[in-house]
């Protein structure tokens, strides 16, 4: 019997009793979809949040000063000076220190968070102001309570109002906004444009800090990444006189350690998913027993005209594979809709589709119909013709 | 030519051997035709599934166109039933999910032939057995005399020289009866080999050759018609 044979005999099988095939199907449909579900999930958290650091300028160093640091250390005029004599190699270098706060603007609130910083900031981070200035030395030195705000907070408080000069308090100060910062994201809440810019001095004084304890800083060039590290280090160890009171990193070391965990991510999740296939391939092969017992007569009648071992062993199997490869197809196509529709849909993480994942839960689909197919397959290849035909 | 010697089956029944054919003797040629007769229960149907390769001898030596049959694997012997014999059961023994057409053309699958090939040979044979016109009811919507020519279209659609029928009236009303005869003598006529299991004394005595079983041993051989 002949391949294209077989599988029209599987097709007409599964046809003639659609009830109990979709019911086969189901474990392999819940399996597949899962997997689709969660790869697609753990890729699309890892895309969103790769991309926020590959926003971040590929030059980019950032230094964080521990807490166990105390209030003794490196001062911002230091770490400015320590930038003017390696100006070869740095390009730029800001403070940063960030809190939350509720913004309020007449009776309307956004909570959001507040950068402190300098000038610098906008060159270091690609910040542009789409409307009115970014924060400038003078304001900083002055210590001007002046604000520059993302469009999450204009598109939530300043509806159809031009925010230049309106006045807006944090942590009952008063401020005045005299930029808006060009959108970065979709203007969505907790995104990057969900942010208000004020001068370093201004943030010191807000959150009764004098320690800065993180700075950005950009090198020149992506070669001179590494080289930078290293004289920051040997300088911050110079002051310190230990080498865990600060950390000096980059954006690659981010990515990576990222990739490792949603890596872990992934495998979790699919791992479940496997599990899921293969409680659905154990209820194949029960199925399929049951289907072997039902069908006896028919196994006996077929080898009494000439069906050979291997006749009998395809079309179980065979049937198997399409029950399962036409479960992986549904459960594919399921999965799709969830990511696109539930998933990208509502936002929660962007939409991702790994053709490989598909291919392979397909693959995979496949796989279980031959393995969990084989045993029933076997028994019924195995009848005696005799014995079969006297099966009522 | 089929040659048996000293042919012998037991069943194991929960530990005891119930021996139901007891060395039997036989010698069938090409285009015979035989009836074989005998009491309920005397191994008639026994006999006949070892003849059509259905089921394996205990003991004893089965010779069929000169080839040793008793050695062979599944295979081989689904081989000799697919190309060799029609095999034509009292139960109809069709596939109820399928179309006559498709019944038919069953064994030809096995052979491998392609559709069309196979589609040609069922409606022929289909035609021989004067259901041309049933080609597309499935078993339910055929009478039964109807349905047992089905089954003997699908024994001669790969015309194979040795026609073995197991009670092939035995269902059917007396006219019913004798349209399956009539077949039965057609293709005696056109040379095949015939050997049929009866109840029936008249139908037996259609036959050229009748052998009688008691108790699992051959008891008559004579010539008849
Ligand atoms: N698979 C089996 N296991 C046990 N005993 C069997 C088996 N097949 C047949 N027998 C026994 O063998 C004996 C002969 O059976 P067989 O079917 O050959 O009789 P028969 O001559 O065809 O009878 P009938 O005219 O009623 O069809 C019976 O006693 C039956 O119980
Ligand atoms: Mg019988």
């Amino acid at each position: 019997m002949g391949i294209i044979q077989a599988y029209k005999l599987a097709i007409a099988s599964i046809l003639s009793a659609k009830v109990r095939s979709f019911l086969t199907m189901l474990g392999v449909i819940v399996g597949v979809g899962s997997v689709i579900v969660a790869v697609g999930f753990a890729q699309g958290s890892t895309k969103s949040i790769s991309d926020q650091i590959k926003g971040l300028g590929s030059n980019l160093i950032q230094i964080t000063i521990n807490t166990r640091g105390g209030n003794r250390g490196v001062t911002l005029d230091q770490l400015l000076d320590f930038s003017d004599q390696h100006a070869d190699s740095i390009a730029a270098l800001a403070p940063t220190m960030s809190a939350s706060v509720t913004a309020k603007y007449g009776t309307k609130t956004h909570d959001t968070t507040i950068n402190g910083t300098s000038q610098e900031y906008s060159l270091i981070r690609n910040l542009k102001v789409q409307e009115g200035r970014f924060i400038q030395s003078i304001d900083v030195d002055l210590r001007q309570k002046v604000a520059v705000v993302g469009t999450a907070i204009v598109n939530d408080i300043f509806i159809d109002q031009d925010p230049i000069g309106e006045k807006i308090i944090l942590n009952g100060q008063v401020f005045t906004v005299i930029g808006v910062l060009e959108q970065k994201a979709n203007g969505q809440d907790s995104s990057d444009d969900d942010q208000i810019v004020i001068p370093i001095s201004v943030a010191q004084r807000l959150s009764n800090q004098s320690v800065i304890r993180n700075f950005s800083i950009q090198a020149v060039d992506a070669a001179q990444v590494d080289a930078v590290m290293t004289q920051l280090n040997t300088f911050l160890y110079g002051i310190y006189q230990s080498s865990s009171a600060f950390r000096v990193f980059n954006q690659a070391q981010i990515l990576s350690t990222l990739d490792t965990v949603t890596g872990t991510l992934t495998v979790i999740l699919s791992g479940i998913a496997m599990i899921s296939l293969v409680v659905g391939g154990i209820g194949i092969m029960n199925i399929m027993l049951v289907s072997v017992t039902e069908r006896t007569k028919e196994i006996g009648i077929r080898k009494a005209i000439g069906a050979k071992k291997r006749d009998i062993l395809m079309q179980f199997l065979i049937e198997a594979m399409v029950v399962t490869g036409i479960g992986g197809l549904l459960g594919i196509g399921i999965g799709l809709g969830v990511i696109k529709f539930v998933i990208g849909g509502l936002g929660i993480v962007p939409e991702v589709y790994s053709i490989t994942w598909i291919l392979l839960s397909f693959g995979i689909s496949i796989a279980v119909g031959i393995i969990f197919g084989l045993f029933p397959a076997y028994r019924a290849a195995n009848l005696s013709p005799v014995e079969a035909l006297r099966f009522e | 030519m089929i040659r048996i010697e000293q042919l012998t089956k037991s069943y194991q029944m929960g530990g005891e051997s119930l021996q139901v054919l007891k060395g039997i003797d036989l010698v069938i040629h090409k285009n015979e035709f035989a009836a074989i007769v005998g009491p309920s229960g005397s191994g008639k149907s026994t006999l006949m599934n070892m003849l059509g390769c259905l089921d394996v001898p205990s003991g004893g030596k089965y010779e069929l166109d000169g080839q040793e049959v008793s050695g062979m694997d599944d295979d081989e012997l689904a081989e000799i039933r697919n190309f060799k014999i029609g095999f034509i059961f009292q139960g109809f023994n069709l596939l109820h999910k399928l179309t006559a057409l498709e019944n038919v053309e069953l064994p030809l699958i096995y052979q491998g032939l392609s559709t069309e090939e196979r589609r040609e040979r069922a409606i022929q044979s289909l035609e021989m057995v004067g259901l041309g016109d049933r080609t597309d009811h499935k078993p339910f919507e055929l009478s039964g005399g109807q349905q047992q020519r089905v089954a003997i279209a699908r024994a001669l659609v790969t015309k194979p020289p040795i026609i073995l029928a197991d009670e092939p009236t035995g269902n059917l009303d007396s006219k019913s009866g004798a349209e399956i005869i009539r077949i039965l003598h057609d293709l005696h006529a056109k040379g095949n080999t015939i050997i049929l299991i009866t109840h029936d004394p008249n139908v037996a005595q259609q036959a050229k050759r009748m052998i009688r079983i008691s108790d699992g041993l051959i008891v008559e051989d004579v010539e008849v018609g």
